[in-house]
């Protein structure tokens, strides 16, 4: 039954995976961009978050209010300064920038705040600790379910946003065919900065809940970006749906390896994710584009 | 009333240069058709018109407007709508998302999806497949009602025909005929002279980027286009 | 009738090799002039050279962007003093530890040369957080208590600084020709080829998958015979130093300000960035702050580096590298 309580603790944490992973996932869609500085963004967000309630006494969920916004907007500068002058100068340059940008960000937040772990779990009482025991084994913990929950709800928000909406249709076809969509009106630039808005703005609310369930310090973000990115290749780049099954196959991993040995952790995760990519390589039937989503 | 002005229009691509002081003129509700060998410039001119391509030098006016520095996005909110070459649908959407994506961006009119199902029948049933699983007929009707849906004053139509069978093309142009009859104002690169000389009030002939040829549909023959087509002698330019 | 004539060798370029000639007598005799202190610090900047030199074969000539090179840095270490503690001599066991890293790259290259973009550059990363991790369940590590070159301890200071010296010189000198070499070679056109279009490469018969793994296994060799050196020099070995992430922002700095895709650019840069943190280094965490912001400014800015943009500025060839066609009646070359 412990085994049991492994792989139901593995799924909740595959809905942190999940949040985190579908923002990378997401900006790799409509912009071919692997975003080097995803980690370090969401990281960013955590400390906003985390200087809101240290320093202005403001919940974590009410920090969200300011911190979703913030981050969109930075999202949106991000596309302007950054990664509009990258996209233009071939294959290399948005890697490079965003590592370049990636490695600023995490000394500027480790000048600013040190080298100490945070967390935010103190600002949100009883929820950090409080649990419902399914069985006399298997206990799951309030914000774990919540996490999931959250996960679920944003995956398929943005599902319905980008098969439904106006914005949404424009995104797709952006990402099909960034010239053709100026012949018909569409301003693709504005598209690709709105899209780095919602990929920031959800990385926000995964910073939040990096932040709620457990400690970071400035050096995190280089950890996060690698779940983000184990997460898609294992759910394989196939839909949003795949993305949470990929977070749930890396968290089960994880907390199976855990049971082994602690040691294993992390090292079950990668060994995962490289058996992904191995059968990846060898079926090789790659096809990236989970943008295409089909309006039901 | 003259709706689009070209003046001494020069463009590259890179060290070639594709368009070379290209000048013309288009009267609201007119049907021009622009003829010329492979490489004689006709895309890009029409490119650069729609605002795809960079002119190097030169003036696009439209409706009184200098437009040359405009985007192709700020262009189709003018009322300049290009089917470009080779239909370049969003292949993985709907048709319907293709056509939707289109809604609203370019000027207010009453192009609908359900108006664009009516000039284009055989799209009716073919609404939620993919763009991408279109036959080729089917995919230029798309292509057309994409470009329809900013509701265009001016529309331009890059080899519609191109890759289609003979069936298809007829259908393309027999659901083309209410529109070029009622009055819209068209800009189309067509191979087949004939259909071109039928379809259009006036024809435009490039050779090596340059005007050589000039003049109203009906009173053009088609041996007067094929000299100029092959620069056997300079038509009335 | 116009003689056009095609040159490599051009009067710039033979006063140059001189130049390189006479430069690495002098550091030849390092050791036996320069104070200790200083011989020191220039096994640094040849463990910086090797680094950037090789990251640049991946990303300048194949178009391979790796964060993940300090997984063979790291391991180039830690197999070294496996060997060594296996009783292998310890400077045979620095190079043995770098082709024993360049074999076991071979099956890693099968199936990360077959990811693009940005893939390739975070797959490496996550191979180099697995090879950290495994590296730390061994007992003699002991996480990340570590451990240390025992070996090298036993010999005298002066002798050591000498030998690791001379050592990273030669390995220095051997890598920098190796991909001289390469570029000169056939390869070379076909890793330029790789680089600006893969698929048209392929189209006119480049390999594209073999020409990747020459290189990739020359860059983990190269990366692993760095890490071994700079092991020799600081004698103790803990991994989070040796895998740390921090060695991909170096060889990213190193190659993109002195300039990626030129052979000189690396070099350029391993000593620019030499001069930075012996200047700057001090600061901490503002000096790498400084070090990413110069990554990003000449990424969007200067992607060509220092070196190429004055390549293009100067019209410098100072290595016999491409063909140069030369009008007689103009004397203008054309690259």
């Amino acid at each position: 039954m412990i085994f049991l309580n492994q792989i139901v603790q593995g799924v909740l944490l595959g809905g942190y995976y999940a949040l985190i992973a579908c923002s990378l996932s997401f900006l790799f869609g409509v912009m071919r961009i692997v975003n080097l500085a995803h980690g370090s963004l969401a990281v960013l967000a955590a400390f906003m978050l985390f200087v809101l309630a240290d320093r202005a006494g403001l919940s974590p969920w009410l920090g969200l209010i300011f911190a979703v916004p913030a981050m969109a907007l930075v999202g949106w500068l991000l596309q302007v300064a950054v990664l509009e002058r990258s996209l233009r100068s071939g294959l290399l340059v948005p890697l490079l920038s965003t590592f370049g940008l990636a490695i600023v960000l995490d000394n500027l937040l480790f000048e600013q705040f040190g080298a100490d772990t945070r967390s935010l779990s103190p600002y949100i009482g009883d929820l950090s600790f409080d649990s419902w025991s399914l069985t006399d084994d298997i206990t799951v913990g309030r914000l774990d379910v919540l996490m999931l929950c959250v996960a679920v709800a944003l995956l398929g928000g943005l599902n319905l946003f980008l098969a439904r909406t106006r914005l949404g249709r424009a995104i797709r076809a952006t990402a099909e065919d960034p010239e053709v969509v100026g012949l018909i009106g569409i301003n693709a630039h504005r598209v690709y900065a709105v899209a780095t808005a919602v990929a920031m703005a959800l990385a926000a609310v995964a910073g939040a809940f990096l932040a709620m369930r457990t400690t970071f310090d400035p050096y995190s973000g280089g950890a996060q970006l690698i779940f983000a990115f184990e997460t898609v290749v294992i759910g394989g780049f196939g839909s949003l749906w795949g993305t949470l099954a990929g977070g749930v196959v890396l968290g089960v991993a994880q907390n199976l390896g855990a049971f082994i040995s602690p040691h294993l952790f992390l090292i079950a995760g990668h060994v995962v994710f490289l058996a992904a990519l191995v059968a990846r390589v060898w079926l090789s039937g790659r096809n990236l584009r989970w943008l295409r989503v089909r309006a039901a | 009333m003259t709706i689009l002005s070209v003046e001494a229009l020069d463009a590259r691509h890179g060290l070639l240069q594709a368009v070379r002081g290209v000048s013309l003129a288009l009267a609201e509700g007119e049907t021009l058709a622009l003829v010329g060998a492979n490489g004689a410039g006709k895309t890009t001119l029409l490119r650069c018109i729609a605002g795809a391509h960079r002119a190097t030098a030169g003036r696009v006016t439209f409706a009184g407007d200098d437009v040359t520095a405009l985007p192709a996005h700020r262009r189709v909110q003018r009322g300049i709508a290009l089917v470009p070459e080779g239909r370049r649908l969003f292949a993985g959407m709907t048709v319907a998302d293709n056509l939707r994506a289109a809604a609203g961006r370019g000027r207010a009119g009453n192009w609908t999806l359900e108006r664009v199902m009516a000039t284009f029948p055989q799209l009716a049933p073919k609404l939620h497949a993919r763009a991408g699983d279109l036959s080729g007929g089917q995919q230029q009707a798309v292509a057309i009602g994409r470009a329809l849906m900013t509701n265009p004053r001016l529309l331009l139509l890059d080899e519609v025909s191109l890759g289609l069978s003979p069936v298809a093309v007829d259908a393309v142009y027999e659901s083309l005929r209410a529109l070029l009859g009622g009055g819209a104002t068209v800009v189309l690169v067509e191979q087949d002279l004939a259909r071109a000389l039928r379809v259009a009030d006036r024809v435009v002939c490039l050779l090596e980027g340059r005007v050589v040829y000039t003049g109203a549909a009906r009173d053009t023959t088609r041996e007067q286009v094929m000299a100029a087509y092959f620069g056997l002698r300079e038509g009335r330019a | 009738m116009t003689q056009i004539t095609v040159q490599r060798w051009t009067p710039a370029a033979i006063a140059f090799a001189l130049a390189i000639a006479v430069v690495l007598a002098v550091l030849a005799a390092g050791p036996l002039i320069f104070p200790a202190g200083f011989t020191e610090r220039l096994t640094a900047l040849f463990v910086y050279v090797i680094l950037g030199a090789m990251w640049n074969a991946l990303a300048g000539y194949s178009g391979l962007v790796s964060v993940g090179q300090q997984a063979f840095f790291g391991l180039g270490a830690f197999v070294a003093i496996l060997l060594s503690n296996a009783g292998v001599p310890v400077y045979a066991a620095l190079l043995l530890a770098a082709l024993a890293v360049g074999v076991l790259s071979l099956p890693i290259g099968e199936v990360m040369l077959r990811l693009r973009g940005g893939e390739f550059a975070i797959g490496m990363w996550v191979l180099a957080e697995l090879a950290h991790l495994l590296v730390n369940l061994d007992p003699l590590v002991n996480g990340e208590t570590g451990t240390s070159l025992i070996a090298l301890d036993a010999v005298p200071a002066a002798a050591r600084r000498a030998d690791t010296y001379w050592c990273a010189l030669a390995a220095m000198t051997a890598l920098l020709g190796i991909v001289f070499l390469l570029l000169r070679g056939r390869i070379g056109a076909s890793l330029q080829a790789v680089r600006d279009d893969e698929q048209a490469a392929a189209s006119v018969g480049v390999r594209v998958l073999a020409t990747k793994r020459v290189v990739f296994v020359l860059a983990a060799a190269g990366c692993a015979l760095a890490g071994a050196l700079w092991l020799a020099t600081a004698i103790t070995f803990q991994p989070r130093a040796y895998f740390s992430v921090q060695w991909t922002a170096y060889m990213i700095f190193i190659t993109l300000v002195g300039g990626i895709g030129t052979f000189e650019g690396p070099v350029l840069g391993a000593v620019i960035f030499f001069a930075v943190e012996t200047l700057f280094g001090a600061l901490g965490v503002w000096y790498l702050v400084g070090l990413g912001a110069a990554a990003l400014l000449f990424a969007l800015f200067a992607p060509r580096g220092l070196w190429g943009a004055a390549q293009r500025r100067y019209d410098l060839r100072l290595l016999p590298l491409g063909f140069h066609v030369v009008l007689p009646t103009t004397g203008r070359i054309i690259r």
